[in-house]
């Protein structure tokens, strides 16, 4: 069903002026200007269609937006540094205001770094919000996709923009590398020296191509300039492009939206563009750039004075990529030596070539396939606009929950040596554990997660079919006390029982109709296995029959035993 | 007990009734809403002067103590703090405007399933139809053939001049075997400090210590950071006893001089320079990826995820007494590649 | 109290806890700065003064001739500059075996006792002495002394002294609030895991020029704010994802909200 509202003028509060006078000399302006643009490009119908475009309020929908609007910042904050920075490998004496590196040689780029970071005035800051901007937009991107995930949003019709938004995810990954390697400096000389092993251990080519990309030996004068190309050029351009087909893409769908009262999977519910939206998210730009410009004036990112120049005999304890290379640079430390062996007298170095090469790609071929695997598996063709609760899809939250630990135990692992020294414990041992975790900590959050799920949703029953507690303690005449339990109302109930919980496909017989397997039987039976997997394990939302059957059941039971309650859920568990 | 009136499943109450914000019927919140958005907005303005006053005023050298951070530069906080305020004034400004003074009633507007109608769907396909039957597509095969292959080799020159032009790898297998340390004329060449860049008599080097080392061919160098990225050695003096008695310490010590060995200091893993010594234990880590690699018995690898150890680099002394390397190293340093054996 | 003890279990809590028992730690620090030394000038007073001290307190470990046992290695040879840097940092005498002897700030003799000390440990055989103020304190050259520290010490030290992990449980220490004379004898005795760096390897002017470095590291300010304990980017990831992320969350919150 659908509640049908039309949008309303703004009314007027009481206070309020009346505007009825006669359109001021500004107004009358700005219509003039207004009507000679439509004349040239019709405007006034993209305007109509847009400024009504409604968005629902959540908090978790503005985690796209930190991405965007941090991304924003980047190029904003880019472009400034692009006006000092000299990406050049050419190496000469330090002259500028930093004592400590006085008269030191070092590349060019390292040098304007300093310039940028001593002697351009703001510069610092420029360059500290470009960074912390840089890493804001991967955690927020990250955390989108992690809020989409759990919610579905990405079933149909939005797989593409799930996949688009994988690619743009990855290519933030190599925008951040290229982007942290160019000051130069120790630090992230060493990341692409490190880079270099890397494609080394591609089979076959990767020697070609590490003299291809470096221009001839490590370093070489050639990378810094190419990477500025692919960081400034190249990848924003990718970026952008992606970036416009996304929102394009969340305009011809229309956002999703939480499931509630009066919002139903054939409307929309939220506040217009104009002028709801364009307050709040145009406002949320500017908090978001105020609170980056707020770290970036408090806390240092990337001191790359204090690394000093690069040069590949020295290198700094706690050697580590930005965050979000920290994965795989984790899965390099814990991949072990055995994995280089020889063949045919050639030397192939999984120990490096699995973490380093396959890891990234692999990582989010799977991501993106993920819409295609859980359409397969749960042979749903229908389009999805209201979200899941991540608690009504265990199955799909539990996977979640342990891709995202795998990830994690990577990522801490990058970052042995620092909880080593901080926690004082041994990095020998810390490596085995997590080699130990890579393996085990995603089937026990697997399990665990599902469990929860799956609790939640019972106490979503029992709150349903019970009410909430009320914290008022009734004692009957004969001694014993209950609690009394507020019924909910019926637009709290729906966001309860709002929701679908398909059973798993029927196991097919595996025998076409003349009794004879088929190949397609096969193919029939692996998805009912998978369903199985995907679906058996569920609670089923209360029905209005047994929300009748419980007030039946109810009134005896305030009456008569407050264990009653207890039971009476514990027997509906079993029953799930 | 199920009561066959009760329809399976709920239904949608739709949308609850809509509540009132205090601004929508008082008008002192109303009024004082505006006030609170108008200050904020006034924030932001003072800021944005803060800013470019402190820009003009403030010494770019200035230090300032500041709690929890301790001392900094009073320019780069100034110019922070006043951006983000004046940032910061206009968002919360706006973001308040919206939600007290702006309709709070929530719009609904209707979705339509997100593919076209059949008819739209035909006259799409007949759209493309007729356009390829009469752009005669399929009656002219020798167009259809050459068009195609044409559109699909037109991106080869630009791949070609790409791949050709980016750097020659024919080298690539030659120098990744070399290394500054190659003896050419015959004369051995002796091992430097690192910063100093000064020879080491093996008198120098006491029990325990660690050197940092280059080839003295880096001075003539003329790619100094490519020919370091694989010259860089760590000679380090054991006690002669401290090596292993197998094969492998006798091998580590004969390379050496007197309990002197010298080792590649390119990690065999990725490349990073495995610097850090322990000199109790003999141990030898890799800051990056800890693999670690046993002095004792020629940097076999025991932990980590390295598979090779460090190559070694035979070293003797010249008639002055002075630490050389008469030979280049016997393997490629550095990283594995496809390659590396042949 | 109570909106604390429910605030208890809030994500930021962590966070802070974490902050102020950093903030507790670096005050601590800054408390028991150590107190400067006087040159030792050995007597055979002190040789007898120094062995009684060493036999009472040393000889359970170091063997009562400093010859060494299972728990304790030989001082023979080791230099006063050693018993200087092992005492005065108070890391000897070592209170529980550990994989290393931590840097305690409470030392456990006066400079006299240490000095003593040294004297006998010095009588035994010839080894490190204690460098004099001139040696220690000499202006060096920043510059180079930055080129020095970053090829010789900061792979284990961290790029900016702040320490970085061995193998197995042991470490280098972070190099803030140690007295230069520490530092110079560390270098030249090599305690613990730490190679040695005679003069011969890095001259006393190379020495006096990374002394001069982490001085100057240490007492330059923060330019561009905080500096998360200069451990590089694992501590600006955790910074952006603990508090970066909760300010974008809890301003995105309010914006969704409803308003009074």
């Amino acid at each position: 069903m659908s509640t049908a509202s039309s949008a309303r003028a703004a009314d007027l509060r009481a206070g309020d002026p009346k505007s009825s006078a006669p359109a001021s000399a500004s107004a009358k302006k700005a219509g003039a200007v207004a009507s000679w643009v439509d004349e040239r490009t019709g405007i006034a119908k993209g305007a109509s269609f847009m400024l009504k475009k409604v968005f629902p309020d959540h908090w978790s929908f503005m985690l796209g937006e930190v991405a965007m609007y941090s991304m924003i910042i980047c190029l904003l904050t880019g472009v400034f540094l692009s006006l000092w920075f000299i990406p050049s490998a050419g190496q000469i004496p330090y002259e500028g205001s930093y004592l400590p590196l006085k008269g030191i040689t070092m590349s060019e780029a390292y040098s304007s770094t300093l310039g940028i970071s001593f002697d351009v005035r703001g510069g610092l800051l420029i360059r500290q919000i470009h960074h912390w901007a840089a890493l804001m937009f991967v955690v927020s991107l990250s955390v989108h996709m992690f809020r989409v995930f759990f919610t579905g949003a990405f079933r149909k019709p939005r797989e593409i923009n799930w996949v688009i938004g994988t690619m743009l995810s990855m290519l933030a990954l190599i925008e951040g590398f290229a982007g942290y390697s160019l000051p130069d400096d120790l630090l992230s000389g060493t990341g692409l020296r490190a880079a270099e092993g890397f494609i080394r251990s591609v089979p076959i080519v990767g020697s070609y191509v590490s003299y291809m990309m470096f221009g001839g030996a490590f370093p070489g004068e050639a990378i810094i300039p190419r990477l500025y190309a692919v960081h400034v050029l190249l990848l924003p351009a990718v970026l952008i492009g992606l970036f416009t087909a996304h929102i394009i893409l969340v305009m011809v769908h229309k956002h999703t939206q939480y499931s509630g009262p009066g919002r139903t999977n054939e409307n929309v519910v939220g506040f217009p563009l104009m002028p709801v939206y364009t307050a709040k998210a145009g406002g949320f730009f500017f908090l978001v750039f105020g609170l980056l410009s707020l770290i970036s004036a408090l806390v240092t990112i990337n001191p790359i004075w204090a690394y000093g120049p690069y040069d590949p005999s020295p290198v700094t304890a706690g050697s580590q990529p930005d965050w979000y290379m920290g994965f795989a640079d984790g899965a390099l430390r814990l991949l072990p030596g055995w994995l280089e062996f020889e063949l045919f007298g050639f030397t192939l170095s999984l120990n490096v070539f699995l973490g380093a090469v396959l890891l990234i790609p692999v990582m989010y071929t799977i991501t993106g396939a993920y819409p295609f695997l859980e359409r397969w598996i749960t042979g749903d063709n229908r389009e999805h606009h209201i979200l899941d609760r991540p608690r009504n899809v265990p199955t799909r939250t539990a996977l979640g929950v342990a891709a995202i630990t795998s990830y994690l135990v990577l990522m801490f692992a990058a970052g042995n040596d620092i909880i080593a020294i901080r926690l004082q414990m041994s990095i020998n041992d810390i490596t085995r554990a997590f080699q130990v975790l890579f393996f085990v900590a995603p089937i026990l959050t697997f399990w665990v997660s599902r469990r929860i799920c799956l609790s939640l949703q019972r106490h979503d029953r029992d709150k349903v079919l019970h009410g909430r507690e009320s914290g008022t303690l009734v004692r009957t005449p004969d001694g014993q006390y209950y609690e009394v339990h507020e019924e909910l109302n019926e637009f709290d109930r729906w966001k309860l029982v709002g929701f679908e919980s398909p059973a798993p496909l029927a196991l097919p017989s595996g025998k076409d109709a003349n009794g004879v397997a088929s190949k397609d039987a096969k193919k029939e039976l692996r998805r009912a296995k998978w369903s199985k997997f995907f679906f058996t394990s569920r609670v089923e939302p209360v029905t209005p029959a047994e929300l009748a059957a419980a007030h039946h059941h109810g009134e005896h039971e305030a009456i008569e035993t407050p264990a009653g309650a207890g039971a009476h859920a514990i027997k509906q568990a079993k029953h799930d | 007990m199920s009561d066959p009136r009760l329809p399976a499943t709920f239904e949608n109450p739709g949308l609850p009734p809509h509540v009132h914000r205090a601004a929508d019927t008082d008008p002192r919140a109303a009024k004082r809403a505006e006030r609170q958005v108008a200050s904020l907005f006034t924030l932001s303005i003072l800021s944005t002067i803060g800013f470019v006053v402190s820009y003009f005023a403030v010494k770019s050298d200035t230090e300032a103590f500041i709690p929890f951070i301790g001392t900094t530069n009073l320019l780069n906080v100034l110019l922070g703090v006043f951006l983000a305020l004046a940032l910061l004034g206009i968002g919360f400004g706006a973001v308040h405007w919206a939600k007290t003074l702006m309709p709070d009633e929530e719009v609904v507007e209707e979705r339509h399933p997100i593919r076209s109608d059949d008819e739209t769907r035909a006259k799409a396909v007949g759209l493309l139809e007729a356009g390829a039957e009469s752009a005669q597509l399929n009656r002219r095969p020798l167009l259809k053939a050459t068009a195609g292959t044409a559109l699909g080799l037109f991106a080869l020159p630009l791949g070609v001049q790409l791949a050709g032009s980016l750097g020659n790898p024919t080298k690539a297998l030659d120098e990744l075997k070399s290394t500054i340390w190659d003896v050419k004329d015959g004369k051995p060449i002796r091992l430097v400090r690192d910063v100093e860049r000064t020879p080491i008599k093996a008198a120098d080097v006491s029990i325990g210590a660690v050197f940092h080392v280059l080839p003295e061919t880096i001075k003539e160098s003329h790619h100094v950071l490519e020919d370091k990225a694989k010259a860089a050695v760590l000679l380090m003096r054991l006690h002669p006893n401290d090596f292993a008695a197998d094969d492998l310490g006798k091998k580590a010590k004969s390379w050496g001089y007197e309990g002197i060995v010298a080792y590649s200091k390119i990690c065999t893993h990725v490349g990073c320079p495995v610097g850090l010594y322990e000199q109790q234990t003999h141990h030898l880590l890799c800051p990056c990826h800890q693999s670690t690699f046993d002095v004792t018995r020629d940097c076999e690898v025991i932990f980590g995820p390295a598979k090779r150890p460090l190559p070694q680099l035979k070293i003797t002394v010249d008639a002055e007494g002075y630490l050389v390397a008469p030979q280049g190293f016997a393997e490629p340093v550095g990283p594995s590649y496809w390659e590396r054996k042949k | 109290m109570n909106a604390l003890a429910a605030r208890r279990r809030h994500p930021a809590a962590i966070a802070l806890l974490l902050f102020l028992g950093l903030a507790l730690v670096g005050a601590t620090y800054s408390l028991f700065a150590p107190k400067p030394a006087q040159a030792a000038v050995a007597t055979a007073d002190k040789v007898a003064d120094g062995k009684a001290l060493f036999q009472a307190n040393c000889a359970t470990c170091h063997g009562i001739s400093a010859e060494g046992t299972k728990s304790g290695p030989t001082l023979i040879g080791v230099g006063a500059a050693a018993v200087d840097f092992q005492v005065g940092t108070g890391r000897m005498p070592l209170s529980a075996p550990n994989v290393q002897a931590p840097r305690i700030e409470q030392v456990k003799y006066s400079q006299e006792q240490i000095e003593a000390m040294g004297a006998f440990v010095a009588s035994l055989a010839p080894g490190p002495a204690v460098p004099d103020k001139a040696t220690v304190e000499a202006e060096g050259d920043v510059a180079l002394g930055g080129e020095l520290f970053r090829v010789n010490c900061s792979m284990c030290h961290n790029f900016a002294g702040s320490g970085g992990a061995l193998t197995r449980g042991k470490y280098a220490p972070a190099l803030y609030g140690v007295e230069a004379k520490h530092i110079y004898e560390a270098m030249i005795t090599g305690p613990q895991s730490m190679p040695v760096f005679d003069d011969k390897n890095i001259d006393a002017k190379g020495k006096a020029s990374i002394i001069s470095y982490l001085k100057t590291v240490e007492t330059q300010p923060n330019v561009g704010g905080m500096n998360l304990g200069n451990m590089g980017p694992v501590s600006e990831g955790l910074f952006i994802w603990i508090f970066g992320l909760a300010l974008m969350i809890g301003t995105a919150y309010w914006l969704g909200q409803k308003a009074a």
